[in-house]
This record gives C-alpha cells, sequence and structure tokens, in this order.
C-alpha cells in the first residue's frame, strides 16, 4: 500500500461518508467546539456522563475527511468507557499519529483507532486527526471556550 | 534571443532560469510548483544576488565613510529608482521600503490612518480582500470608533461597482481594496474606482501584491495615492515590500516607526525627521533583499510583458477548461478578468484532503480559506483548493494538475 492507501484506508473514507453518533445531544453534560484555524475544520463533541462513565457521546460540525473519520471512530470507540479510560487511549493515539513507539501493551488498547496509523507519514495532518480529540480534552478539563489546534 | 532590446519570451528558456523548476520532490516526483500565489520562484539571477552582495558588498548604508558603505548605499538606492520607474511613480521619494504589503497597509493605517480618521468616519474596503487589507482597518475603526464599509461582490466574484459609488459619503476618509484576489483571482477595476473616490475626495490605497507578478501598474496613470506590494511574489527575495505613497500626502503624515536612518538630528529635547522615503525607514532596513527586489525588477522588465500577458490568459483559459469538465469539480472565482488563480471544490472532498494526494503526486497547491474568511463565506463555503499560476507555468503542468484531480477521486471511490 502506498503511503496515501494508508492514510486513507476504506475504514477512514466510510466514517468520513458515513459518520457515526453525528448528532447533537440535547441533554449533554457538556459540550465543546474545536476549531482548527488552519484549515478551517469546525467540531463540537458532546458528552453525556453517568457519574465517571461515558453514557453517550457525540459530534457535529465539518472538515476534512481525516477529522471527521477520527471524531466518528473516537465516539463509537468511547460510549460506555471511563474518563480516566478516555484520556489513556488518547495518550495512546496521539503516540499513533505522531509515529512516536507504542508498546504491545498499549497497540492492543488502539482497536480500530490503527487506522489511523497512516497520520503520522503526514506531519502536516496530524491535527486534523487529533481536533476531535483535543476537544474531548477540553471538555474532560472543564474549558469553556473553543479550543484550538494553534 | 532578443526581439527590439526586449529578450523574446520562451517557456522553455525562462523555465532555466528558475533552477528549483527542475527539481525533484517527494521520492523523485517532478516538482509541480502552482502556489504562486503565495509565493513565486526565484530566477538565478535573484539568487545569485542575495550571495554576492553578502560575499563581497555587505555594509550598512546611509552612513558610512568607506568604500563598501558606498557600494552598498548605491545599490539600495539603484533598486528605489528601478522601483520608481517599474510602477512609473514621479519621485524616488515616493518609494519606502518595507517588509512586505502587510507592513505597507500597516504603516499608512498608524499615520494616515490615525492623522485623518475621527469617530463616525469611515474606511472603505472590499469583499475580496486578504486579511492583511481588513484587520489593520478593524482596528483602526475600533479605535477611533469608525465604521468599516464593504464593497459588496457578485456571485462571480466582481465588485459591484453601483454599490461602492452609493457607499462613498463626506465621512468616508479612505478606501483600501485589492487589486486581484489572492483567493479567487478576480482583477478588480482599479482606475473606475480610484476615479469614483476621487470624485468624492476620497484617496484610494491599492493592494497589489497578487497584481504585480501578472500585469504592469502605473501609478499615474491609475491616478493611485497609496500602493502596496510584496518582492515575494514577482520572483524576489521574502521580507521586502513596497510602500508607494503620493508625495503631497507623505509629506503630510507623522512618521511610523521611530529610530535610526529616519531622523535629521536628535537632541534629548527634540528631534527633527528627515526627509521622504527615508522618514519612513527607521532602523537598517533589509538592504540585500531591496538589492533583491531590483534584480527580480529587471528580470521581470527583460521582456516584452504583452506577449507574457497573452501567455498567461491562455493557461489560463485552458487550465480552467480541463479542470470545470472533471465530473464533480466546480470552479469558485468566475470574474471575467482574471490572473491566474484557479480555486475549485471537488464533490463531497475537502480541500486539504485534495491537497495532501495532490501534494502525494508532487502537486504544490494551497488548500484553506487563503487568508480571505469572508470570501469563503461569501460562498458558503469553509476552504478551496487554490492552483495559481505564474508565467513560467505550463499546460503540461496543467495536465498534471488534471490527472491529479483524477487521482484524488480514485481515492476517494468517487
Amino acid at each position: 500500500m502506498s503511503e496515501i492507501q494508508t492514510l486513507y484506508q476504506d475504514l477512514i473514507l466510510d466514517h468520513n461518508k458515513n459518520p457515526r453518533n453525528f448528532r447533537k445531544i440535547e441533554n449533554a453534560d457538556r459540550f465543546l467546539e474545536g476549531y482548527n484555524p488552519l484549515c478551517g475544520d469546525r467540531y463540537t463533541v458532546y458528552v453525556k456522563l453517568n457519574g465517571d462513565i461515558v453514557d453517550d457521546i457525540s459530534f457535529v460540525g465539518s472538515g476534512c475527511a481525516i477529522s471527521k473519520a477520527s471524531a466518528s471512530v473516537m465516539t463509537s470507540m468511547l460510549k460506555g468507557k471511563t474518563i480516566h479510560e478516555a484520556q489513556e487511549l488518547f495518550t495512546i493515539f496521539h503516540k499513533l499519529v505522531t509515529g512516536e513507539h507504542i508498546s504491545n501493551q498499549e497497540r492492543e488498547k488502539l482497536g480500530k483507532l490503527e487506522v489511523f496509523s497512516g497520520v503520522s507519514a503526514f506531519p502536516t495532518r496530524v491535527k486534523c486527526a487529533s481536533l476531535p480529540w483535543h476537544t474531548l480534552k477540553g471538555i474532560i478539563e472543564d474549558k469553556n471556550t473553543v479550543v484550538s489546534t494553534e | 534571443m532578443l526581439l527590439g532590446n526586449k529578450r523574446l519570451f520562451s517557456i522553455s528558456e525562462v523555465r532555466d532560469d528558475f533552477p528549483i523548476l527542475s527539481k525533484t520532490i517527494r521520492n523523485g516526483k517532478r516538482l509541480i510548483y502552482l502556489d504562486n500565489a503565495a509565493t513565486t520562484q526565484k530566477p538565478q539571477c535573484v539568487i545569485d544576488s542575495q550571495r554576492h552582495f553578502y560575499e563581497s558588498e555587505n555594509a550598512n548604508i546611509h552612513r558610512g565613510v568607506h568604500a563598501l558603505s558606498e557600494i552598498a548605499t548605491e545599490k539600495y538606492e539603484r533598486s528605489r529608482e528601478l522601483v520608481r520607474s517599474f510602477i512609473n511613480a514621479r519621485s524616488r521619494r515616493e518609494v519606502i521600503f518595507t517588509r512586505g504589503a502587510t507592513e505597507g497597509i500597516n504603516l499608512v493605517a498608524a499615520t494616515f490612518g490615525r492623522a485623518n480618521v475621527q469617530e463616525n468616519d469611515e474606511i472603505v474596503i472590499s469583499h475580496l480582500e486578504h486579511h492583511s487589507n481588513i484587520v489593520p482597518w478593524q482596528l483602526l475603526c475600533q479605535e477611533k470608533s469608525a465604521k468599516l464599509r464593504i464593497i459588496p461582490m457578485n456571485e462571480n466574484g466582481e465588485l459591484l461597482l453601483d454599490e461602492f459609488t452609493k457607499m462613498l459619503t463626506k465621512r468616508t476618509k479612505l478606501v483600501a481594496v485589492t487589486y486581484a484576489s489572492n483567493a479567487l483571482g478576480t482583477v478588480t477595476p482599479v482606475k473606475e474606482i480610484v476615479q469614483i473616490a476621487h470624485a468624492h475626495g476620497v484617496p484610494v490605497l491599492v493592494d497589489a501584491a497578487q497584481a504585480m507578478l501578472h500585469f504592469r501598474v502605473d501609478v499615474q496613470a491609475l491616478d493611485i495615492d497609496f500602493l502596496v506590494f510584496s518582492a515575494h511574489k514577482m520572483c524576489g527575495p521574502t521580507g521586502v515590500g513596497v510602500l508607494y505613497g503620493r508625495e503631497s500626502i507623505l509629506n503630510t503624515m507623522p512618521p511610523y516607526q521611530s529610530g535610526g536612518d529616519m531622523i535629521r538630528s536628535v537632541t534629548f529635547e527634540k528631534t527633527l525627521f528627515n526627509e521622504l522615503p527615508y522618514k519612513f525607514e527607521a532602523g537598517t532596513p533589509n538592504i540585500a533583499g531591496v538589492i533583491g527586489l531590483g534584480v527580480a525588477i529587471e528580470y521581470l522588465t527583460q521582456f516584452d510583458w504583452s506577449t507574457i500577458a497573452m501567455y498567461e490568459k491562455e493557461l489560463l483559459t485552458y487550465a480552467t477548461e480541463q479542470v470545470k469538465a472533471i465530473n464533480g469539480v466546480r470552479i469558485i472565482g468566475t470574474a471575467a478578468e482574471k490572473v491566474g488563480v484557479l480555486s475549485f471544490l471537488i464533490e463531497n472532498i475537502h480541500p486539504h484532503d485534495v491537497g495532501t494526494i495532490l501534494d502525494e503526486e508532487g502537486i504544490a497547491v494551497r488548500a484553506g480559506h487563503h487568508c480571505a474568511q469572508p470570501v469563503m463565506e461569501h460562498f458558503g463555503i469553509p476552504a478551496t483548493t487554490r492552483a495559481s499560476f505564474a508565467f513560467y507555468t505550463t499546460k503540461e503542468e496543467i495536465d498534471y494538475l488534471v490527472r491529479g484531480i483524477h487521482k484524488v477521486k480514485e481515492v476517494f471511490h468517487v
């Protein structure tokens, strides 16, 4: 597979075309907008918590295929997980897209997120993949303003 | 080959002048450079001029008693004369060197603007502007409680002159308008805009950053009051630009930055400012850069520009037809008068993804809002992919772009 084919794997193209959890949660506990001023990607992530468990998570907005697929895969992975598990996943995901070493134990936790392994070959696209995650991090840290990747 | 006293324009010979155009990129892919609106490539003579200056002529200007300083000063001032003649300014005093078009606009906003704009006054700009010709005026309006008025545009990306005429009042203090849009390529009717504004007694600043590469600008024929442009968008080095100002207006303006070179005498009680243009050139300037700009102007003016204008027009027509013919592609910006800028969208594929896949093919384009978010908003889109051409762009490179777009669609299975 060429680097481009590795970047735009079928699963990513599918999540871009048919994003999962692409809706607003009306009674969300928290929501936050994430914005990448470089390319104009803009998403709002909604979270409904049950204690420290992510009861429901969704997003709306627009942007490139990488950012949209990332938001879609992220929301489908995190439903039912604890906030701590979400934070841990973000740390591993960030290592994956920036090309840092990942232990076997960490790799097992990645699951579907593995499809973003091609991103690390494209430094300009790391921000696209991580924008939804940064937005989620902002929610977890209870930030009220727009999260920016710049 | 020379024809009369001008060098005959031959695309293959011209390409040989630009060493980067024969380089490969991304594991041996031929470089297809279609990002000329962001910055142009540099001919060998401009590259050599930088090295030569630092190797053989480097000294500070306007103050040395020694031979090197004399040489550097002479070269620097020679560039000023080349610029004067290039834009047909009346006097060298009207040519001020800046860091670029952005600094030129900021200079005018901070001096002419601060001195002349009062509460409830109005500044008119257009919907086509780059952020650099929006934000300085917005800040000035905030500071002075003045109003920013926007000349609207139509669906092709052309300004509506009737609306502009209605906008001018006794309160209008300045019109600041682009000559060519970086996002869409639209060439604006600057001559008419100046005539209408002057009929109301309003001076006009023209942002010619995107114009200088494509056509000659004559400040006297157009009767322009301020003109700004950047060297790096016309084959010169980065970090240098020009502000042209009508001498009678420049004389009334307070200084911009202060320090060395812009003064005549300094005591702790009082400072006398230097004469034009030095009053607006505080500190040691980008000497090598200014000299490089002069060399770029000499390079550009060796050609008969009407031949190049015809070539560029043909190139843009070819590119527009080829790209438009691809299924699912929509061109943004369809003005009758355009420079070589082709902004487009591929259905259901974000421009950022298009840019990445084209890049993988060795094709350099820009993807984004092009620092012109109001233009994007006008079309209801977040971004476009932009291919921008220069006189050294070939039809063959356009064919690469077309194949690249097909590749993008293939990757996305559309």
